[in-house]
């Protein structure tokens, strides 16, 4: 027992080194970006060409390929997002709040695809670009919880101090989503009949759902991707004053 | 540290019972910042403040029963008049003993109107009237001196030696040269930052 | 002499901080009154912006009053603690041994007896003005006493966690907007059942549930907020 609390108390202490994190990223990357690259493209191969149509809403359903696995993304970027800023917060562990930081405007982004793909989808549909029904309208107002969080980081110059602010308010947000998304889809249950639920996912055979299952792991590959990347310069730009930063940048010169 | 650059580090020093320390340093050497460190407000990038032993975020309510902190700012609400600020810093104080404090720093006629109306420096006395009757034993100043006249100057230089005659601690930044005996001053000087 | 003296019973020290806010507030009585004429003027131009016809406006009068009241309530936020921050007595107040919590509560109480509560009580005028009946002005008022205070709990976490910020205003909005809309939605359907002959307590009780967990766990969040932004 003994040794497993030393176990996890010395990778504890690896793990939140900022510079351990970069050593070891540098050599995973490359491994990540090619398995994301895989399977994003053999997902959407798999997707656009070879998923038979959909009975009812013919080939546009196929934009449910990158909907619902940006869509998923948003809300577990943002529980991502939470988890970190707290451990950042009571631990105050320099890597929990990086990867806090750089998770907001990437699943900020994959909000955003997951409402502009909703968006699509709806338009032959409704004929609207725009319908309140309650998933876009959840996945618009987690936009703007990601919003908030991005401006108040942006104001705050002091990177303690804007760190745990955000962490705060990215706790405050957790306790919310389901609030927000009770209260949203009984919102729209007052206002819509719900005989049509466009937004439903069809009842799908194997080969529909095949390639959206390798397209949601290819997505969250490619989030870990992302928040490596955006971690590394985030790690670089802080501890720009460190000597490992120093000897990297001039190695880097050299070359 | 300030915005990632070091203002000071390495700094240790004991305050005793019945000692005024002053924080010396050049404007920018992060006198204020110090201060602040030492109250609790800031937290310390490293290092501990320990208050009988114990580190003051242990004991925050203790601490502060026993802090009267005067910063930069007033901390007055200036809505209010001086009286009714004082009997909320200090509300075990009674009405004459703030009467007399006001009195004393020159503010007789002007307890019962709202704040607003005093000049900055009539805030101030306002403010440093809390000395007088709230007896915590370490008072932690910030500049009090400033937009004081000759006679305020001497009337606080009398409190703080009177508080620490009486066994109370005081630990002050001020650019003003003391004219109290300056062996029960010590000077604990900030260096430019290292790196 | 010189004993730290007796810490105050923290009852104590909550009543005589509402007491001075109450004080100071009646004292200023433009940081209270313009949000009121604020959302008296917004309310008057939404029949000059959308129609002056009664059945649109009863339509559309839950929404309008509800977001009008969201809004002044956004617009009287500086008086939660950007003044208090600004003459340095929030920084008083933090460094005081009384508990951080019950401080922070008081603040709110105060905020809302002088903001939320009159725009509850000035409801019933607003709701005439959009033609809403009687039912529906009665339901209003309610859900706005029981709204305004949650409304006023949210508002308070931004406030703390910009109040170091310059220009943090409409950052408040940013933060706010998108937790005050379940409040939202609860309120106006509530207005929108008793105009429509529904029932509506289960709406009101759903508000009052909101209210209950907003008011044990937003202090929290505003007093860490608060060491968090005085922390500079």
């Amino acid at each position: 027992m003994n040794r497993l609390w030393a176990l996890i108390k010395r990778y504890y202490h690896r793990l939140g080194s900022p510079q351990y994190f970069y050593d070891i990223s540098t050599r995973f990357l490359p491994w990540l970006v090619a398995v994301s690259v895989l399977l994003c493209g053999f997902g959407l191969i798999q997707a656009l060409l070879f998923a038979p149509q959909d009975y009812q809403q013919g080939q546009t359903f196929r934009i449910i390929y990158i909907h619902v696995p940006a869509a998923s993304l948003a809300l577990s970027a943002y529980l991502m997002m939470a988890l970190s800023a707290a451990i950042g917060l009571i631990w105050k562990m320099k890597m929990a709040e990086i990867i806090a930081k750089v998770c907001a405007p990437i699943g900020a982004s994959f909000t955003f695809i997951a409402l502009v793909t909703g968006a699509i989808w709806g338009k032959p549909t409704w004929g609207t670009w725009w319908i309140w029904d309650a998933r876009l309208t959840s996945m618009l107002i987690l936009f703007f919880l990601y919003l908030g969080i991005m401006s108040l980081h942006a104001a705050i110059q002091n990177t303690q101090t804007a760190a745990k602010s955000t962490a705060i308010l990215a706790l405050v947000g957790v306790v919310n989503l389901p609030i927000i998304k009770y209260s949203v889809e009984w919102w729209n249950t007052l206002h819509q009949p719900a005989t049509f639920k466009f937004m439903q996912k069809p009842a799908m055979p194997a080969d529909m759902w095949m390639p959206l299952l390798i397209m949601m792991l290819g997505f969250y590959c490619l989030f870990v991707v992302l928040v490596i990347l955006r971690a590394r310069c985030e790690i670089i730009d802080r501890e720009r004053r460190s000597r490992w930063v120093k000897e990297l940048i001039l190695a880097t010169k050299q070359d | 540290m300030r915005d990632d650059a070091v203002l000071f580090s390495a700094l240790s020093f004991q305050v005793e019972a019945g000692s005024i320390t002053q924080i010396m340093g050049a404007n920018g050497s992060g006198k204020t910042s110090l201060l602040r460190i030492l109250t609790g407000i800031m937290p310390a990038e490293s290092g501990r403040v320990l208050w009988f032993g114990q580190t003051i975020g242990k004991q925050r309510v203790e601490y502060g029963a026993a802090l009267t902190f005067i910063g930069h700012l007033p901390g007055i609400k200036s809505q209010l008049t001086p009286l009714e600020n004082l009997a909320w810093l200090a509300p075990e104080a009674s009405v004459e003993a703030c009467n007399l404090a006001l009195r004393e720093l020159g503010l007789s006629g002007f307890e019962d109107s709202p704040c607003y109306r005093l000049s900055a420096g009539q805030k101030r006395r306002v403010a440093l009237a809390r000395l007088y009757v709230q007896q915590r034993p370490l008072w932690i100043l910030d500049e009090p001196f400033t937009s004081l006249d000759k006679n305020g100057v001497s009337k606080i230089e009398a409190l703080l030696c009177a508080h620490t005659q009486a066994g109370g601690m005081v630990i002050l930044t001020t650019h003003h040269e003391f004219a109290l005996d300056s062996a029960c001053v010590r000077e604990v000087m900030l260096g430019t930052a290292l790196c | 002499m010189l004993n730290p003296h007796p810490l105050p019973s923290e009852g104590k020290a909550f009543v005589r901080l509402l007491m001075r806010d109450l004080v100071a507030a009646f004292r200023h009585r433009s940081d209270w009154m313009n949000p009121l004429f604020f959302l008296l003027m917004v309310v008057s131009l939404f029949p000059l912006g959308i129609s002056p016809e009664p059945q649109i406006l009863a339509k559309v009068a839950p929404g309008v009053l509800w977001i009008a009241a969201l809004l002044s309530t956004l617009l009287a936020v500086d008086a939660l603690f950007l003044q208090d921050y600004e003459d340095g007595t929030l920084e008083q107040l933090v460094l005081s041994p009384s508990s951080l919590y019950l401080m922070v509560l008081a603040k709110v109480v105060t905020h809302w007896l002088v903001t939320g509560l009159p725009v509850a009580l000035l409801a019933p005028l607003l709701g005439i003005m959009l033609n809403l009946s009687g039912d529906g002005l009665w339901v209003l008022t309610l859900t706005l006493l029981i709204g305004t205070p949650t409304l006023t709990l949210i508002t308070a976490i931004g406030a703390a966690l910009t109040v170091g910020i310059r220009r943090g205003g409409l950052l408040v909005s940013l933060i706010a907007l998108p937790l005050y809309i379940p409040v939202l939605i609860l309120g106006t359907a509530a207005v929108v059942a008793a105009v429509d002959g529904f029932a509506y307590q289960a709406h009101l009780s759903l508000l009052g549930a909101m209210l209950a967990l907003a008011l044990v766990l937003a202090p929290f969040a505003v007093a860490a907020s608060l060491r968090i932004s005085l922390s500079n």
